[in-house]
């Protein structure tokens, strides 16, 4: 480079930082290729090869980490809905959740409807966990409760069922759904069978030794320890089971990932 | 690496007064260290943009294996009102920085918001958790494939071992590289054949870097963490990872600008074609004169 010079090279440096000046988003155009339908269905592939590795990696069913005691979260963040609101949910605290039913009911031979006493009853797992956020916070807490594999069990799915679907009292409404109508404010969630059946996913109606609170989902709550915070259905009425997750509210498997977020929570 | 004469520059050389032009091109890089280096700057870019993305969501670090609001953080970019007026502020340990504009406060579109990273370094540029995750998980894998086809590629041909492991009389020059670098001397001749030990050190540290991001990156994963529980003992739990993950990366932004300032220096169109074209025109004594 005979004619390089110093200076030149403080020219070509200011140009360098202009570019990034410009901003990432403008170089690649990401909010406009963002919007795109077709380059959200590029995006997407990376979900599907995460979700086949992973279920790969954990063809074993190994169990997430479990935590002692004295890890647990001074303050476990409360997260989403903090209180369901309406006269239905407040007449149940009213009554502690004694006429609070959970109904197993969809694709399965042998529909259930179970008080929460019914359920308390049952066997029951406790586990000291770690639960992550999407948003990228942690706390650790102790759930109590009924291995929702025992549960399904006992309503006996039929061959063709593949996914649960879990209802539940809270309605978030707020954020519009993804290139689309706005999609229902009913906050819902799905796993399929492979996470149902894991020893570690419970109907939880126990957290720290103590029945659930109404921020963390009294009376009722998913835990699927294996993925992030939004999977952990809170206030659960119904779990339905189904070989399909279209037609169901916006139709992606769950409140968020109808607004966009992953259906396989792991990552 | 096969030294070969330019042809375009020998007939200049028959020229007296230009015959100093006359200059040694050597085959430099090969196709795979092209490829996976250009590849290797395109993930990382959409990486760290919508990594910081993904960073806003939650603004705040922590140590340990657990951590919200509501516990310690170490590092925290928030907006608050300082005397009535809506600023950022920066919070590293128990120092607070003002740094409206650019972190915590900021305009998007010329409106003020409340944003950890300003919209011109995040991807996608408006405040979108679940796109951001798109995009950098998609990228992730385009990273990790990438670092593996080079990493077993010039392991296997000894391109590790060869050009980037220091050798003994490499770790003994550092103090003088060390000061040629300071005084942005750039070796000439047969020296400017071979990697310096700074630029062996500094693409070894990539190396690390890249690895410790990968391997933070999957510790903070709830499903990976039942494959690999041993991961999050290593790194000291996830929130550990998390932070780690966030300090790695700041790191690769280090190596970038050094990267860039020396590509400048060195020469940006001899260095930028010998990573397109593999042809990397010797820089001569007389050239930096």
């Amino acid at each position: 480079m005979t004619l390089f010079t110093r200076r030149r090279a403080l020219i070509g440096s200011l140009a360098g930082a202009g570019v990034g000046l410009a901003g990432c988003d403008q170089i690649f155009q990401a909010g406009r290729l963002t919007e795109s339908m077709s380059f959200q269905k590029v995006l997407a592939v990376a979900q599907t090869w995460t979700l086949h590795t992973q279920r790969l990696l954990l063809s074993g069913g190994q169990l997430a980490k479990e935590y002692q005691l004295a890890d647990l979260s001074p303050r476990f963040k409360a997260n989403g809905t903090l209180h369901p609101g309406g006269e239905e949910y407040a007449k149940q605290v009213a009554g502690s959740f004694a006429d609070w039913r959970l109904l197993i009911d969809g694709l399965v031979r042998t529909p259930l409807s179970l008080s929460v006493a019914e359920i308390r009853r049952l066997p029951s797992r406790t586990q000291i966990t770690r639960h992550d956020c999407v948003e990228g916070w942690s706390a650790i807490g102790q759930w109590t409760g009924a291995p929702l594999g025992m549960l399904l069990k006992a309503a006996a799915p039929v061959p063709t069922a593949r996914y649960a679907v879990f209802h539940c009292a809270d309605n978030l409404d707020g954020e519009p759904a993804k290139g689309g109508a706005q999609a229902p404010g009913q906050y819902y969630e799905s796993v399929d069978l492979v996470d149902a059946y894991h020893p570690q996913s419970l109907i939880a109606y126990a957290m720290n030794g103590q029945p659930l609170d109404i921020p963390h989902g009294a009376p009722l709550r998913l835990r699927v320890e294996r993925q992030l915070g939004y999977k952990q259905a809170k206030y659960i009425k119904r779990i339905q089971l189904v070989d399909s997750l279209h037609g169901l509210y916006g139709g992606k498997g769950g409140y968020w990932e109808d607004r966009g977020y992953e259906w396989y929570a792991g990552i | 690496m096969t030294a070969e004469l330019d042809d375009r520059a020998a007939p200049l050389a028959e020229k007296p007064s230009l015959r100093l032009r006359a200059r040694e091109v050597i085959y430099r890089h090969t196709f795979l260290v092209r490829l996976t280096h250009w590849l290797n700057a395109l993930a990382i870019f959409i990486m760290i943009g919508s990594g910081l993305n993904i960073f806003n969501a939650h603004p705040q670090l922590y140590w340990g294996l657990k951590g919200s609001e509501l516990d310690h953080p170490f590092l925290a970019i928030r907006d608050m009102m300082v005397g009535g007026v809506e600023r950022g502020i920066t919070t590293i340990g128990s120092w607070s920085f003002d740094t409206t504009g650019v972190l915590g406060w900021s305009k998007v579109g010329g409106e003020w918001m409340g944003r950890a990273w300003p919209s011109w370094l995040t991807i996608p540029g408006n405040q979108d958790l679940a796109d951001a995750r798109h995009w950098h998980f998609l990228f992730a894998w385009v990273l990790s494939i990438n670092a593996l086809v080079y990493l077993v590629w010039s392991l296997g041909i000894r391109h590790v071992q060869r050009d980037l492991m220091p050798t003994v009389a490499d770790l003994k020059s550092i103090p003088r590289s060390v000061l040629e670098h300071i005084q942005l001397k750039h070796p000439t001749g047969e020296e400017a054949k071979r990697y310096n030990v700074l630029q062996r050190l500094a693409y070894l540290s990539l190396i690390a870097l890249v690895t410790g991001m990968i391997l933070t990156g999957l510790t903070m994963s709830p499903g990976f963490n039942a494959v690999a529980p041993w991961l999050l003992d290593l790194l000291g739990g996830r929130q550990s990872a998390r932070s780690l993950h966030f300090i790695f990366a700041s790191l690769i932004v280090a190596f970038i600008v050094v990267h860039l300032v020396e590509v400048v220096l060195a020469g940006p169109i001899n260095e930028v074609r010998s990573m397109i074209t593999g042809r990397y025109a010797v820089p001569q004594e007389h050239d930096h004169k």
